[in-house]
């Protein structure tokens, strides 16, 4: 017999009590690690989606409402292509490439996903044929800025670049999602809309929603999508000196239907949306901190109300107050571990199964998690616990034998 | 040897006061066997629970080895009930969760005995009890009998030299009390000081001595001359 002993099996004595206590915990440390673990991969999102886009300037319909850069082009509104015609064939400087794209929901074995119509290369080249000195027979990258160029990159070099050199009219590059979910590998084909794909690419993993769509040609795409040459947004690799210069002013000119944002609005957006979900683990916090406090407290002092005559008879054995005391935080401590422990495994299954539907990013457990998860549920258990268990320490062991 | 010198202790109830103990003074000689009977109220349980440093008085001292038991801190209290005293109690008062073997444990954990000590003592006791094939039951799963068996096995866990016993025949059948009564005479046959309150004169008559409270005085105190004749503390 030792103190633990004495406390474990009282634990499982009165199992409503433990449970309700126990949930309370448990839902509230869940929340807590399910948000921040979300809030932590949507943050890398953002950051390595400034890392992999080239594109620092996004071309979009005026009326169109920007929540989140991923998404961007997934609205219903449209411009016409002849855009990209104007930007080719005008006089702005720092235009280092042009991204072009329209996107439609396709149904694929009873799955959604995105199909975007995007613009190649050579394709745009030739749109600007004509005209000598086009913004194509620069350099892709403003000198200064510029990394030397790879002889043939990869298309997935190419991709990330937002750089497509070619690309026929029954090609697709396949998003890792999508090919996970179909099973796809280069070579295969893939129906969509009634028209056969050929897969040359699997794109590597970007934990953005890249991953659940498939590219394929623009044309091919507006063919499918019967809307005539139009586009959701276009991509713009701007050069950051034209930037800074006032390049977008003279886009919106240039196109004075459409509205022009840069990344880094973009990005602020996301930033936003990321801080309120940061702000919102807090408030979670705090609300947790004070229900799940509220009821462990009521928990304990009824546990300590119904154990009087316990209490009484130990005292009466020879028990000081330090053992009462430490029998009832010990309590505690075991629930807070316990809680904790089951409320991060609980908040990182919630967070691995939502965080897509919600955040629009791929989430992995975190291992650190852990340690605030058990950290939060034993101090909220500790703190709750002292003031009834004080009660106990100090209980008249008289007025508890009489009192039962 | 205990001893009680003017000892008061009143209640407060629904704001009236009630004198639970109105002066008591008394001498129990090491050894002796002293019952304590008298009307409800009278302040039998009130005076039990002073003598066993569980109740402070409000006037008076209560001496045990030539010690103020309440001069001493509330932690120095427990120690002196840890090893001196044993309690048995009315409703037994085992713990409801703990088998009959580990309800023994509990003093002897609290004296700081280690586990292997603690199993051999305490299924020694429960075996001088008649309770070996016992052990792992909880009290749900004993008699009332073997219940008040448990907790007079706990109450010898660590050897005490005074047992203070609370109606311990109060919950038994005829038959059970007689051998409870039987094992309380055994052990002051041991040399331990037994004081027991209860209101079955048939018990009483058994003690060596026997108190007789009334509205929180000594009424009558018969048997007193033999106690002198034991060994004092």
């Amino acid at each position: 017999m030792q103190l633990k002993t004495l406390v474990w099996r009282e634990l499982f004595e009165r199992r409503n009590q433990l449970a309700t206590s126990f949930i309370a915990i448990l839902l509230g440390v869940s929340v807590i690690v399910s948000v921040e673990n979300i809030t932590v991969y949507s943050e890398k999102a953002v950051a390595k989606e400034l890392d992999a886009l080239g594109a620092n300037v996004l071309i979009l319909p005026k009326s169109a409402s920007l929540q989140t850069y991923y998404s961007a082009d997934m609205q219903n509104e449209e411009i016409p292509e002849e855009y990209v015609t104007r930007l080719v064939l005008s006089d702005l400087k720092g235009l280092d490439n042009l991204f072009p794209k329209l996107s439609m929901q396709v149904d694929v074995a009873g799955k959604k996903f995105t199909l975007t119509g995007i613009l190649p290369q050579d394709e745009l080249k030739a749109k600007a044929a004509w005209k000598a000195g086009d913004v194509f027979a620069r350099p892709p990258l403003c000198v200064g800025d510029a990394a030397p160029a790879e002889p043939t990159p990869s298309k997935e070099t190419q991709f990330r670049r937002r750089v497509i050199q070619k690309l026929d009219a029954a090609e697709a590059l396949v998003g890792a999602e999508v090919a996970a979910a179909l099973k796809l590998k280069p070579g295969d084909t893939l129906q969509l809309e009634g028209k056969t794909f050929t897969v040359s690419t699997i794109l590597p993993e970007t934990g953005t929603v890249d991953d659940s769509r498939v590219f394929a040609h623009l044309h091919t795409v507006q063919q499918l999508a019967g809307k005539g040459p139009v586009l959701n947004a276009i991509e713009v690799v701007g050069c950051c000196k034209e930037i800074s210069k006032g390049l977008v002013q003279k886009i919106n000119k240039l196109l004075p239907d459409a509205k022009v944002v840069t990344i880094t609005q973009i990005v602020d957006t996301q930033i936003k949306t990321n801080h309120m979900m940061a702000q919102l683990s807090w408030l979670f916090l705090g609300i947790i901190v004070i229900v799940g406090g509220a009821s462990m407290a009521n928990y304990m002092y009824a546990n300590v109300y119904e154990r009087r005559r316990e209490i009484g008879t130990l005292i009466a054995l020879g028990a000081g107050s330090g053992v009462v005391l430490r029998m009832f935080l010990l309590k505690a401590l075991l629930l807070g571990l316990g809680g904790g422990i089951a409320g991060y495994v609980l908040g990182t299954v919630l967070a691995v199964i939502l965080g897509p539907r919600i955040a629009g990013v791929i989430v992995l457990p975190l291992p650190w998690l852990l340690l605030l998860a058990v950290g939060v549920a034993v101090a909220i258990s500790l703190v709750a616990s002292y003031f009834p268990a004080r009660r106990a320490a100090r209980m008249d062991p008289c007025t508890a034998l009489r009192e039962t | 040897m205990l001893k009680m010198e003017s000892v008061s202790k009143d209640y407060t109830l629904r704001g009236k006061t009630v004198k639970a103990l109105d002066g008591v003074s008394l001498e129990i000689a090491r050894g002796d066997f002293v019952s304590v009977v008298g009307p409800s109220g009278s302040g039998k349980s009130t005076l039990l629970l002073i003598l066993g440093g569980m109740l402070s008085p409000a006037a008076g001292r209560v001496m045990v080895d030539g010690k103020s038991l309440y001069d001493l801190r509330p932690e120095e209290r427990a120690t002196v009930r840890k090893k001196t005293v044993g309690f048995v109690f009315q409703m037994f008062n085992l713990v409801p969760y703990l088998t009959a073997l580990e309800n023994v444990q509990v003093p002897l954990f609290l004296a700081g005995v280690d586990d292997r000590g603690q199993k051999e003592r305490a299924t020694a006791l429960l075996e001088r009890m008649g309770l070996a094939d016992r052990l792992d039951h909880k009290p749900t799963e004993l008699s009332v009998g073997q219940q008040q068996r448990v907790a007079l096995a706990r109450m010898l866990a660590n050897d005490p030299q005074v047992i203070l016993a609370d109606e311990p025949t109060g919950n038994l059948d005829p038959e059970t009390a007689q051998s409870v009564l039987s094992f309380l005479e055994e052990v002051n046959k041991e040399g331990r000081t037994v004081v027991m309150v209860t209101h079955d004169p048939k018990a009483a008559a058994r003690a060596k001595r026997m108190l007789r409270l009334c509205d929180g005085r000594i009424a009558s105190d018969h048997g007193a001359a033999s106690a002198s004749a034991l060994d004092t503390y």
